[in-house]
């Protein structure tokens, strides 16, 4: 055979079997955890943890395949939020179908904004996310429809109720939620990333010029990522609002989800889809047991290690934690 | 059959005009060298072509299609390829990925794009270096990345701006060779280049341009003996 | 609504301006200076506040005293960023520099909560009190000195930038590094310099404004926004364009609040932001 009929018997994809076994093996743990009984503690990290890595998942395609550093992704997480809670407290509609009109919604908000900001890259578009994400807050603050500053309420049911997506005898039924939600997400996001769609949006974050040098249209694929990402945003925002059963502005439009999810991505390793696992994995357990331990003095100690974290990370290891896993667990060798 | 038709195109940067009443055509299948001195508006005229730069006023055909003030992903769509004179490539991504990204222009199934790059990377002769990441290629490597890049949208009309430029002597005649390979394969080709020698070699026709304007436009025997293109190209290169 | 009213806006909008600038001027110097947004620029400006609090508070030094101090300690605080983290993400990638300083900004702000607790404080009695009234129109003592002081030292830092043999090495650094270098102005130098600058000037709005501002660790916050804006406004990089955009913004915030609603202020400032960087992203005065 000669180099290129080699070259073409080898497999499209160069993924490790072992990253499969591993993944399945993670999954079904994961699955199994509840069933030993964690108290209530374990399941609100675990939820927690799968809460914030789809959230930075979904920071890590509109940053880290797209290249567009947006820096109040918070927001759709808040529309996610309201738009769900909105219809299922006013209208009664099930929040298993509101969870939809929440992605709806912030797809049309991601189109909205995503259109006039295509002019802007670098720095202007980073601020200009950041206006954008505070100026949701201070909208939703003063806007009388959603219940203004003090927000909405979710009607109780009365005991656990899969219909309403509520349980108050035990979180395990959200801990599955959460985790479906996740798995579903990766899943995606990694179909996403193999695509034609994915190898051009990482052409666009690459090189915009060359990229329009093959047909592509620039303007169209970072309204795509925009759109995608939001959508992925928005359902653990109405997810996070049935868990907590409150919807407020300084909750769901706080400037820490855009910091957060930032943090996480870049923590974890940006562009790489485990990333945001890994970087949720370390740093909610942190952020949880700080505010238990040391908690007292308004919350902020966590911060405190976040910020610390950022900066070692962006001046040792800007290539994230994930870059410290050996190559040859994630990837087959290849022929070079 | 003509496969370019430029006329009377302009643009003007600020007071400067960089491009002034350029008419040239292109002859299917030929190659066209575009020759001049440093800032005599070659690049400019690539950027006018492929849309990266709106032109102030003139016509420009391809196939008879009219892609005057199109953007470049809707001309490079029609079937014109470019390279860039500052390099582009994908540099997080694979050579191989870098020439998917080309090749899907044309194939959406990803293995059938995946065989399509593989295959123009044997013809620009980096098979082994498939997996290596752009950034990791020498600059004329990283000059043929461009190429096969360019080559899988499968383009009827390819830009070619300073191949040769920038890389050592021993490259070059490599790179001269794979110029002719892809004129042999029937694609239409307009580069700039600053070697006289190569440009002499490879080209059917030559636009000689200086300030901007046309000074020339004819074979390369005529642009040879071309007093206005001596005086203002060749001479210098004599010089140095 | 009388014309009075208006006036009073005007005159605060103006007074608030000149103190926007100088805090723009100093993010904008760093920013053209080594293509750096300096995210913590708030944080900066709420230590410098705290700064002043606490010399009055320890020492019994009035803020208006204090100033030299705080511009000094800020400066210091300048080159311990640039030497502990700046100069590490020089030639990271632009978004490992936006999070290198949002880390820095998270950092100060919540080792400050965590040290001073989110409570406010103010300056009691300090030398700086009361007001004029000048044709009707109330003007506060400390607001009117704060302001002049800031444009004074807006001038300062303008003459500095433009006419010291130091001045033209950061703009021939700021213009091409390499080539600076090569002419023998050491770009790490510059850098440094420049970030002392940049906090000084922090310093001494942040010192001023303690004079009548409460002070808390969430304080700079929006004052960093504003000088996003007023950076962008006046052409990233520019100095003097700061002095016009910081102008406008005041303007904008103080009008906007007493004609159209007080609680959208924020809002009409970013709207501007938005616009200006979408149709005109060279700012409204273009560089330098």
């Amino acid at each position: 055979m000669n180099k290129l009929d080699i070259a073409k018997s080898e497999p499209l994809w160069n993924t490790n079997k072992n990253i499969i076994y591993i993944i399945s093996f993670v999954l079904m743990f994961l699955i199994a955890l509840p069933l030993f009984g964690l108290n209530s503690f374990y399941l609100h990290l675990f939820i927690m943890i799968f809460m914030h890595a789809v959230m930075a998942q979904s920071w890590n395609v509109i940053a880290g395949f797209s290249g567009q550093i947006s820096l109040g992704h918070g927001a759709f997480f808040g529309i996610g939020a309201y738009s769900s809670s909105f219809f299922f407290v006013q209208y009664g509609i099930s929040p298993w179908v509101s969870i939809f009109i929440g992605m709806f919604f912030s797809a049309i908000v991601a189109v909205l904004i995503g259109i006039p900001m295509l002019r802007l890259s670098g720095h202007y578009f980073a601020i200009a996310t950041l206006l954008i994400g505070i100026s949701f807050q201070v909208v939703f603050q003063r806007w009388e429809l959603v219940g203004a500053a003090s927000g909405l309420w979710v009607p109780l049911t009365q005991g656990d109720s899969w219909s309403s997506l509520q349980f108050h005898s035990s979180k395990a039924p959200y801990y599955y939620i959460f985790l479906f939600f996740l798995v579903i997400s990766f899943f995606a996001v990694w179909l996403l990333n193999r695509s034609k769609i994915g190898f051009r949006l990482r052409a666009v974050r690459d090189d915009a010029q060359a990229a329009s040098s093959l047909s592509i249209s620039v303007s169209n694929y970072k309204i795509i990522a925009f759109v995608i990402s939001a959508m992925i945003m928005a359902p653990m925002g109405s997810l996070f609002g049935q868990y907590i059963l409150i919807i407020d502005p300084d909750r769901m439009f706080n400037i820490e989800i855009s910091i957060i999810v930032l943090l996480i991505t870049v923590l974890g390793g940006i562009g790489n889809i485990w990333g945001p696992l890994i970087g949720a994995a370390i740093l909610i357990p942190i952020s949880e047991y700080s505010r238990i331990y040391l908690g007292g003095t308004g919350g902020a100690v966590d911060l405190i290690f976040y910020g610390l974290i950022l900066m070692i990370i962006c001046i040792f290891r800007p290539e994230g934690l994930i870059s410290f896993v050996p190559k040859d667990i994630l990837e087959r060798k290849k022929q070079r | 059959m003509k496969i370019l038709t430029v006329e009377n195109l302009s643009r003007a940067f600020g007071g400067i005009k960089a491009n002034e009443d350029i008419s040239f055509e292109v002859e299917k299948g030929k190659v066209l060298g575009v020759i001049g001195p440093n800032g005599a508006g070659k690049s400019t005229l690539f950027d006018l072509i492929t849309g990266y730069t709106k032109p102030d006023n003139g016509k420009i055909l391809f196939e008879n299609k009219n892609i005057f003030g199109l953007k470049p992903d809707k001309i490079s769509g029609l079937g014109v390829g470019r390279t860039f004179q500052k390099l582009k490539p994908f540099a997080d991504q694979t050579l191989l990925e870098n020439v998917m990204i080309g090749a899907f222009v044309k194939e959406n199934n990803i293995k059938k794009a995946r065989n399509d790059a593989l295959e123009i990377i044997e013809f620009v002769d980096l098979i082994e270096k498939r997996h290596h990441f752009a950034r990791e290629l020498s600059t004329g490597q990283r000059k043929r990345l461009e190429m096969a890049r360019a080559m899988a949208i499968k383009p009827k009309l390819l830009l070619m701006d300073e191949v040769t430029g920038g890389v050592d002597q021993k490259t070059i005649p490599g790179l001269v060779e794979l110029i002719k390979k892809m004129r042999n394969l029937g694609v239409t080709i307009i580069t700039i280049e600053h070697n006289i020698n190569i440009i002499m070699e490879i080209s059917d026709s030559i636009l000689a341009l200086d300030q901007g304007k046309k000074i020339a436009f004819g074979s390369p025997k005529e642009i040879q003996n071309n007093k206005k293109v001596i005086d203002a190209y060749l001479g210098t290169v004599d010089d140095a | 609504m009388t014309s009075e009213i208006i006036l009073q806006a005007i005159v605060t909008g103006l007074m608030m301006g000149l103190i926007y600038a100088l805090i723009a001027a100093g993010l904008s110097l760093i920013f053209g200076l080594m293509d750096i947004v300096n995210f913590a620029h708030g944080e900066h400006l709420m230590l410098s506040m705290f700064s002043s609090f606490w010399l009055w508070s320890l020492f019994g030094i009035d803020p208006i005293f204090s100033i030299p101090i705080t511009i000094l300690l800020m400066a210091l605080c300048g080159i311990v960023t640039h030497y502990f983290l700046i100069r590490y993400i020089l030639k990271a990638k632009m978004l490992i520099q936006i999070c290198a300083t949002f880390g820095l900004s998270i950092f100060i702000r919540s080792i400050a909560q965590l040290l001073w607790t989110p409570d406010f404080r103010n300056v009691d009695k300090p030398l700086l009190e009361g007001r004029l009234e000048v044709a009707s129109v109330f003007i506060g003592q400390p607001q009117l000195i704060a302001s002049i002081v800031c444009l004074a030292a807006f001038i300062g830092l303008y003459l500095f930038v433009t006419r010291t043999e130091t001045g033209l090495a950061l703009q021939a650094t700021a213009q091409d590094r390499h080539a600076a270098e090569i002419l023998g102005i050491p770009s790490n130098k510059m850098f440094a310099i420049g970030w002392a600058i940049g906090l000084g000037c922090v310093g001494v709005a942040g010192g001023m404004m303690s004079n009548y501002f409460f002070i808390f660790t969430d304080v700079g916050i929006n004052f960093a926004l504003f000088a996003f804006v007023a950076v962008a406004l006046g052409g990233f990089g520019s100095i003097i364009g700061c002095l016009y955009a910081g102008i406008i913004i005041g303007l904008v915030e103080s009008l906007g609040g007493l004609l159209i609603d007080p609680s959208f202020k924020l809002l009409y400032v970013f709207a501007i932001y938005l616009l200006v960087v979408i149709y005109r992203p060279q700012g409204l005065f273009g560089r330098y």
